[in-house]
């Protein structure tokens, strides 16, 4: 083995595929099998980056040869970079040996498009194969579907990755359009129906056959880039919104656009990453998809943008100031929910425990709920609460005041301007 | 005031309830350990630990909880986290005492902490399937050093021995000097005597050729998946903070 080569070809192909944000390795149901290698269930994250994202997989590209030239990729072709390509077995290899030492969960294999799509997703899946049938692999392997890749391919992907995704790219087709000139969007979503039709019948044929060899099991995701393209929140959500609901997607990733390209069409070089914004898309997906929020509740017409200061259930709960206050001992779980500061376990702990005695200030802070934001829409047993009658305006002035942390970045931007 | 001094197990443990109830003692004290200098005005009981008398007790819990719950009281007392058996005997006491099973009771400050207790040690557990290393022997076997901060060691087994069933591994509790052996059938706990040869993680001097290979591309790796313009220090360090970073091939 040529240490330096692959040393070399990693530091390349890794740092080329550090912009897909995906790094789940939960929702799989593989176990080990025949005293095999790895299994792959609920997923961890086995190291942090220095920026504080999570390091589950080896996600690296096959190659960084693309015949595309989108705008907001680093692999783009007419980009000045040095080139790599790894062969399929050392994958294999880097693989295999990270997971003994018990570094990740598997892995997450994409690549630039070289010569067409079908070409591409077929050295793909060479990899996947290999490392369930030759070394029986059990661990978590996640593939890129190529847009525009053939059924046959995608099926053959389907039976060996526990995790598909397309990444859309943009969150609307005229962002596309501007930014990846060469890509087309049905190429993407076909890929996408394909696979959601095969998993739903695999699941059919699972209930009626036990032996049913296990498709996909973890689902499907996708990203969007955001801050990009001019594209509001509203039109991001949504469009998150339409691919759960239609494609019953497992995940979408919201990628804050980091500016590594100097391009017309793009944001200029230095402009700072929106991770603000990008914390609150996820903020947002999170309401959607674990606390019975419409996509309308949180963003529409009249609110397109999410409030940057505040989280969005706070910013939902200031605009519907009729709801409140509840009160915590009576009321349902799924009103409880929608308190800001009761998260998804604070609220199941209050529905336990009230059943034996009623909960009040003290026992709600050592249940976990964060008061300083609660304490204007609950009330529970105790004499003391809210008895100002506050607006919503009011109550975010509160509560940006006594709180400190992430939230202060943006007030003192604001201040330096004066 | 009454000290119970117990020998720090858990039928130990149940034990000594069953000599708070039996006695009618109150207020009591657990202490763990050997008994040495006694205050002045207290006095001071040796529990020897009796298996009838803890499996009645037992059988008392598992009359008031369900079997989850029993699981996890009996976590949060292996765990030995100091100065816990005072909030681990209320706990007990408070499911005597209740007529129903008293386990999401959370506005009651045993139950409450518990629950805190095990949320503390499911971390570390977790913390642990993830930021175990293992090194590669020349014989072929996967050594990882740790110290958790809590006895998690007992808890990690079903986790590595399904997943890691075609390699032999070891495990070992620097902190608490002992480890646990997986030898392709079944895993072990085994106590290593490290006198003379200096600390446990020195005697790792046999390492497989590759294995240098393999920890430096991950240090590679791992380099190369920063973004520099989204450095976040605070977040970083509130996920991996520095206590376990001596023992983690990226960050040494």
């Amino acid at each position: 083995m040529n240490v330096d080569r692959i040393t070399e070809k990693l530091n390349i192909l890794a740092d080329a595929a550090k912009y897909d944000v995906s790094c789940a390795s939960s929702g799989s149901n593989r176990k080990n099998k025949d005293k095999g290698l790895g299994n792959a269930s609920n997923g961890i994250c086995h190291s942090y980056t220095e920026d504080g994202r999570c390091v589950s997989l080896l996600k690296i590209l096959l190659t960084n040869h693309c015949i595309f030239d989108c705008a907001y990729c680093v692999s783009r072709k007419n980009n000045d970079i040095k080139r790599a390509a790894f062969t399929v077995q050392e994958v294999v290899d880097l693989t295999i040996n990270f997971y003994r030492r018990n570094y990740i969960e598997g892995l997450f294999l994409s690549s630039g498009i070289f010569k067409d799509a079908d070409y591409t997703m077929e050295r793909l899946v060479r990899v996947a194969k290999k490392l369930r049938t030759e070394h029986n692999f059990n661990g978590y392997i996640h593939l890129k579907s190529i847009p525009g890749a053939s059924d046959e391919l995608m099926r053959e992907a389907g039976l060996y990755a526990d995790r598909l995704s397309v990444n859309l790219e943009m969150p609307t087709e005229a962002g596309l359009k501007l930014l990846a000139p060469d890509k087309n969007r049905q190429d993407m979503i076909d890929p996408m129906r394909f696979l959601k039709n095969e998993i739903i019948q695999n699941k059919e044929e699972k209930k009626l056959f036990k032996s049913t060899p296990l498709f996909a099991p973890a689902g499907q995701s996708t990203q969007v880039i955001v801050g990009a393209t001019p594209e509001s929140d509203h039109q991001v959500l949504q469009s998150a919104n339409y691919f759960y609901k239609n494609f019953n997607l497992k995940r979408v990733y919201y990628s804050g656009y980091v500016p590594i390209l100097a391009d017309q069409r793009l944001p200029a070089l230095h402009t700072a990453v929106p991770m603000v914004r990008e914390n609150r898309l996820y903020q947002a997906d999170w309401l959607m998809r674990f606390y019975g929020f419409h996509v309308n509740e949180i963003v529409n017409d009249s609110n397109p943008l999410l409030d940057l200061d505040i989280d969005p259930k706070l910013s939902w709960a200031i605009r519907n100031m009729h709801v409140f206050p509840v009160d915590i001992n009576t009321a349902d779980l799924q009103l409880i929910l929608r308190v800001p500061g009761i998260g998804l376990q604070s609220a199941q702990k209050i529905v336990g425990a009230r059943r034996f005695a009623r909960l009040g200030w003290e026992q709600l802070k050592k249940i976990g709920v964060a008061i300083n934001r609660a304490r204007y829409f609950i009330t529970c047993n105790s004499r003391e609460f809210e008895r100002r009658d506050l607006s919503g305006q009011n109550i975010k002035q509160f509560i940006l005041a006594s709180s400190q942390s992430k939230y202060l970045k943006n007030t003192q931007t604001q201040l330096n301007l004066f | 005031m009454y000290t119970l001094v117990y020998d720090g197990t858990f039928e130990g443990l149940l034990t000594a309830v069953f000599e708070i109830y039996e006695r009618k003692l109150e207020p009591v004290k657990l202490l763990k350990g050997r008994w040495q200098s006694s205050a002045l005005f207290e006095e001071v009981i040796p529990v020897v630990k009796d298996e009838v008398r803890a499996s009645r007790v037992l059988r008392g819990l598992r009359k008031k909880l369900s079997a989850a719950g029993v699981q996890r009281l009996y976590i949060a007392h292996m765990a030995d986290i100091a100065d816990e058996d005072c909030n681990v005997l209320g706990f007990i006491r408070y499911v005597f005492n209740s007529e129903q099973n008293i386990e999401e009771d959370y506005g009651n400050r045993y139950v409450m902490r518990l629950s805190e207790i095990l949320k503390m040690v499911r971390c570390e557990k977790h913390r642990m399937e993830a930021f175990v290393r293992f090194r590669k022997l020349n014989d072929g076997t996967f050594y990882a050093g740790i110290e958790p901060d809590f006895n998690v060691l007992p808890l990690l087994i079903k986790h590595f021995k399904s997943r890691y069933a075609d390699q032999q591994w070891m495990i070992y509790d620097i902190k608490r000097n002992y480890g646990l052996y997986y030898d392709l059938h079944d895993t072990q706990f085994i106590e290593m005597d490290f006198a003379g040869s200096g600390k446990p993680s020195d005697v790792i001097a046999a390492y497989s050729e590759d294995e240098g290979i393999y920890q430096n591309l991950w240090k590679n790796y791992f380099s190369s998946v920063n973004i520099a313009s989204r450095k976040n220090t605070k977040l970083h360090v509130r996920h991996i903070p520095k206590r376990y970073w001596k023992h983690l091939t990226e960050k040494f």
